[in-house]
């Protein structure tokens, strides 16, 4: 590091990015999706595939049928997803999930099934297994400092030979019945008799006012911090596209059986991890830990701590998980949860995580499931072999990451 | 006589922002020791790069001419095929394979790819002999201390026909018994032919192996001397050093000094890895209320280990010695402690230490006080933005917003961050290693002004700092360190660049001597 101060004259202002720029709507649009590109790509890619099977399956894939079966057969690998994300951001890696659902979902069968434990007991227990496993793992990442990379794919072994133990290589069923709707159930049918569920009309009514408050609030408050804002005639057309989406979705689910449960589940997970990892101290630090851990300790971040935490969410998750499987299925299997880590860690790349850490949303991690589960769907309506399945889905992983990389270049950062 | 084996005239190199050097020139005669002396940033470095090729020809001005013929290095391996290796200070061994592997790396002894182990052996063997290494050429390099590693360097060098060694500080990592061994076997490389080329800051090794010295100051040769006809003069060579302008504007203050606020007694650290090595050995010094105390010292002289051992222990292992505040003894065995006893401690490397480059200015800025902004774990976002608001006006940080990316800003904003932050965690006593380093003159005057307003406000400031004018323009006291170990306090009427780079250059082996 050389430091000429004496031959160089005052520079009048340090090299910083230029503060006026362009005013082109272009780049004002470049500007305001800079930095969330991957996350609007991913988004814009979403609603692409969407309409492509639309058009290609003749109207099948938006059939209100369809629709919930889409939720129903993806809803466990958004769960752990939401989980791996949280783990990525981190700075980790856990191989772990897929057996470990498998083995709680195991152990739920068994306490059900064989000891006839009430089910709402079973599904206590069943979760606290699932954070004494993420709390085990954690355990040797943190605090012993073994890579994440080995003491899940130890766990992996571990969990499998777990599930096979205590099943003994057979599948145990059937589930009480409250304990399947965990996975098939609606939301009870309230009000007078019309030709949709009113509950879910409700719901998505509620939903759309509170995206709609939240987009004007945030917009209100750019303003007042002198962000440069989208263009007005932009602002409204997103408002739109929200509620056109929002409305959508409610009109094809209360047009069916209405608002399953698992999707309820689903969306107060997004909603509350989304709020822990922007707004607790406890997501900030596992930002910065990811980011540059170095850093963080000499900030005072308790680095060990938050990626114990960030494994034992994950324990619960996979055990959460495990239970909405086994509740789909009707069954305890030793096949469970085979390649469900590989499709969450899929599902949090293509939803903008970085392999390094420290970047990523827990909403990403859910649009970047629901771009491969819609894939999955797609294409087996339209009769895509699972063989040329798999060769998609691979090539859409890598595609989405390489593009990320691409555009880091070009940024130069 | 023959002419020199190198020469290298009028080179100028310059980075964005900088000029590394200018106009210097470096004459090496055949079987000669050149030492080359400079300040931290004096250029030695850039310059070296220069020769080896790291900084390929076209992006620097000036000719190189070695063995009278004009070079035109691309990379690093045109300048060994010419017979020129460096040995940089950080060794570059691969840890886990043998002596004889990386003794050969890059330059196997391989017939189509396949490695010929026979006379791979051989070869290192008889290297090993030369270099005076007694170890079985099969051994880790791992598990060899880093004097003997260090001889490995140098076999490998000798390895690739070796005309012109550059030794990068060699004996920084050694201890006494290594470093007079080195120097002993760079006399019997030299009495072989090989010239060789040393960077050093220890006055007591020039004088023992150099017959002519170079002296370095910002980019630019000072003078080369002929110590066989002129003999060394430590004066002189301290004289050539020192000497910068101190024309930079510092803000006039009228210092308040209260009482002291922080004290250090009998700190001693442990190298992380090597647990026999001293690396700061029973300092003490303390820091009053609105005094700003410099700590100077060259590269390796334990400032920024002490500093950082005394942050929660974030550096090598503790062995002994206490910390007090404002009179009382405290625990400071981890960060979160000693953030919580009111002490902050400004990295030097702000990059890989400081700073999350991929985050916002906002989110950098809260980091190290993210409490002060929330409420029962959860972050109120509009105070953390307008607290960063406040901070971006306050510090004149140049971005577009607090939203953006801390990575996208220019050197001097980024400090300004890496300040803001600390300074929005309230501390008592603020550790400043290099606050200026590596940003431009204007964002330099600014840091100085935030440092003085800090003092003005009763806080207790240390800045470590290789830059002589800084802290004398800057501190009310300076201490001064060398080889982990307290060399000198002055205060700031009696202190000026000679005196004190005189006590940073004091060696423990020169001392014993004058004992």
């Amino acid at each position: 590091m050389a430091q000429t101060e004496t031959t160089q004259p005052p520079a009048s202002a340090a090299p910083g990015p230029d503060q006026g720029g362009s005013r082109g709507v272009g780049a004002l649009l470049a500007r305001a999706l800079q930095g969330n590109i991957r996350q609007y790509g991913m988004l814009l890619a979403l609603a692409l595939i969407v309409v492509l099977f639309q058009i290609w399956t003749d109207g099948t894939l938006l059939m209100p049928l369809n629709v919930t079966n889409l939720i129903q057969q993806n809803s466990y690998i958004l769960i752990l997803a939401i989980g791996m994300m949280i783990v990525i951001i981190s700075g980790h890696i856990d191989l772990s999930v897929g057996s470990l659902a498998a083995f709680v979902g195991a152990a739920a069968a068994v306490m059900m099934v064989r000891h006839d434990v009430p089910w709402p007991l079973a599904l206590v227990v069943a979760l606290l297994i699932g954070a004494a496993a993420g709390a085990w793992q954690g355990f040797w990442i943190a605090y012993v400092g073994i890579p994440s990379f080995i003491v899940t794919l130890a766990g992996m072994l571990l969990f499998r030979g777990g599930t096979q133990i205590l099943l003994q290589g057979q599948s145990v069923a059937p589930f009480p019945k409250g304990f399947q709707k965990i996975s098939s159930g609606f939301l009870p049918e309230v009000g007078p008799h019309t030709n949709y569920h009113n509950l879910t009309l409700l719901l998505g009514l509620g939903v759309l006012v509170v995206a709609v408050l939240q987009e004007v609030r945030g917009r209100r408050q750019a303003a007042g911090y002198g962000i440069e804002l989208l263009p007005t005639g932009f602002f409204l057309a997103k408002l739109g596209a929200i509620a056109a989406a929002v409305l959508v979705f409610t009109l094809l689910l209360a047009s069916y059986h209405g608002f399953p449960v698992v999707l309820l589940i689903l969306g107060a997970l997004l909603v509350g991890f989304g709020y822990l990892m922007r707004n607790s101290i406890l997501g900030r630090h596992t930002y910065a830990i990811g980011g540059n851990e170095p850093a963080a300790k000499l900030s005072g971040v308790k680095s060990k701590r938050v990626v114990f935490l960030a494994f034992v969410n994950m324990g619960v998750l996979a055990a959460l998980a495990g239970m909405v499987f086994a509740a789909r299925l009707n069954a305890g299997t030793p096949q469970a949860g085979i390649n469900f880590e590989l499709e969450a860690i899929a599902a949090a790349f293509i939803g903008g995580a970085s392999a390094s850490g420290g970047v990523g949303t827990v909403l990403g991690a859910v649009i970047g499931g629901l771009v491969l589960g819609v894939l999955n769907n797609g294409m087996s309506l339209v009769g895509v072999g699972t063989d040329y399945q798999q060769v998609i889905k691979g090539l859409v992983l890598l595609a989405a990451v390489g593009f990320d990389v691409y555009n880091k270049r070009k940024a130069g950062s | 006589m023959a002419g020199p084996v190198l020469e290298m005239r009028s080179i100028s190199k310059s980075f964005p922002g900088v000029k590394a050097l200018s106009d210097v020139n470096l004459s090496v005669a055949p079987g000669e020791v050149h030492a080359i002396c400079g300040e931290n940033g004096a250029g030695k470095s850039t310059l070296m790069k220069v020769l080896s090729g790291v900084h390929p020809h076209g992006s620097y001005e000036g000719e190189i001419r070695f063995e009278g013929e004009p070079c035109e290095f691309r990379d690093i391996r045109a300048s060994e095929r010419r017979g020129i290796v460096i040995i940089h200070q950080e060794l570059a061994l691969v840890p886990y394979l043998s002596i004889a592997e990386n003794i050969f790396l890059g330059n196997e002894h391989a017939r189509r790819g396949i490695i010929s182990w026979h006379r791979t052996v051989t070869h290192a063997t008889a290297l090993l002999k030369r270099v005076g290494l007694h170890e079985n050429p099969h051994t880790r390099v791992a598990d060899i201390g880093v004097g003997k590693q260090q001889l490995v360097e140098i076999a490998k060098a000798l390895a690739k026909e070796v005309k012109l060694l550059i030794l990068d500080e060699p004996t920084a990592a050694l201890n006494d018994e290594d470093s007079r061994k080195l120097l002993d076997l760079i006399l019997e490389l030299k009495a072989q032919g090989i010239s060789c080329i040393i960077i050093s800051h220890k006055l007591n090794e020039i004088a023992r192996v150099a017959d002519s010295v170079t002296i370095l100051r910002d980019g630019r040769t000072i003078e080369t001397i002929d110590v066989r006809a002129d003999g060394i003069s430590e004066d002189r060579i301290i004289r050539g050093m020192v000497g910068r302008d101190l024309e930079h504007r510092y803000p006039d203050r009228t210092p308040e000094i209260g009482e002291v606020a922080l004290a250090v007694e009998d700190w001693t650290v442990h190298h992380p890895i090597d647990h026999q090595r001293k690396v700061v050995d029973r300092v003490s010094l303390h820091v009053r209320h609105g005094e700003i105390v410099g700590i100077a010292g060259l590269m390796g002289a334990g400032r920024t280990e002490l500093a950082m051992s005394v942050f929660g222990r974030s550096y090598g292992r503790w062995a002994g010695g206490r910390v007090l505040l404002d009179g009382k003894e405290i625990r400071t065995r981890s960060v979160p402690e000693a953030i919580g006893h009111g002490l902050a401690y400004v990295t030097e490397d702000r990059k890989q230490l400081g700073l999350n480059l991929a985050d916002s200015v906002s989110r950098n800025i809260s980091l190290g006080a993210l409490g002060k902004v929330a409420r029962r774990g959860w972050i109120d976002e509009h105070e953390e933005t307008r607290v960063a608001e406040g901070f971006r006006r306050s510090m004149n940080i140049k971005a577009p917003s607090v939203f953006a990316q801390t990575g996208k800003l220019s050197g001097g904003n980024q400090q300004k961050v890496v300040l803001s932050k600390w300074i929005f965690s309230g501390p008592e006593v603020l550790i400043l290693d290099e606050p200026t380093r590596g940003i431009d003159v204007g964002a330099k005057a600014e840091i100085y002004t935030v440092i003085a307003g800090l003092a003005a406000q009763g806080r207790a400031v240390l800045v470590i700092s290789s830059e002589l004018p800084e802290l004398l323009g800057m501190c009310d006291r300076i201490y001064t360190m060398a080889e982990g170990r307290l060399t000198g306090e002055l205060d700031r009427a009696d202190a000026t660049q000679e005196s004190l780079m005189r006590l940073m250059t004091v060696s423990a082996a020169t001392e014993n001597e004058q004992v």
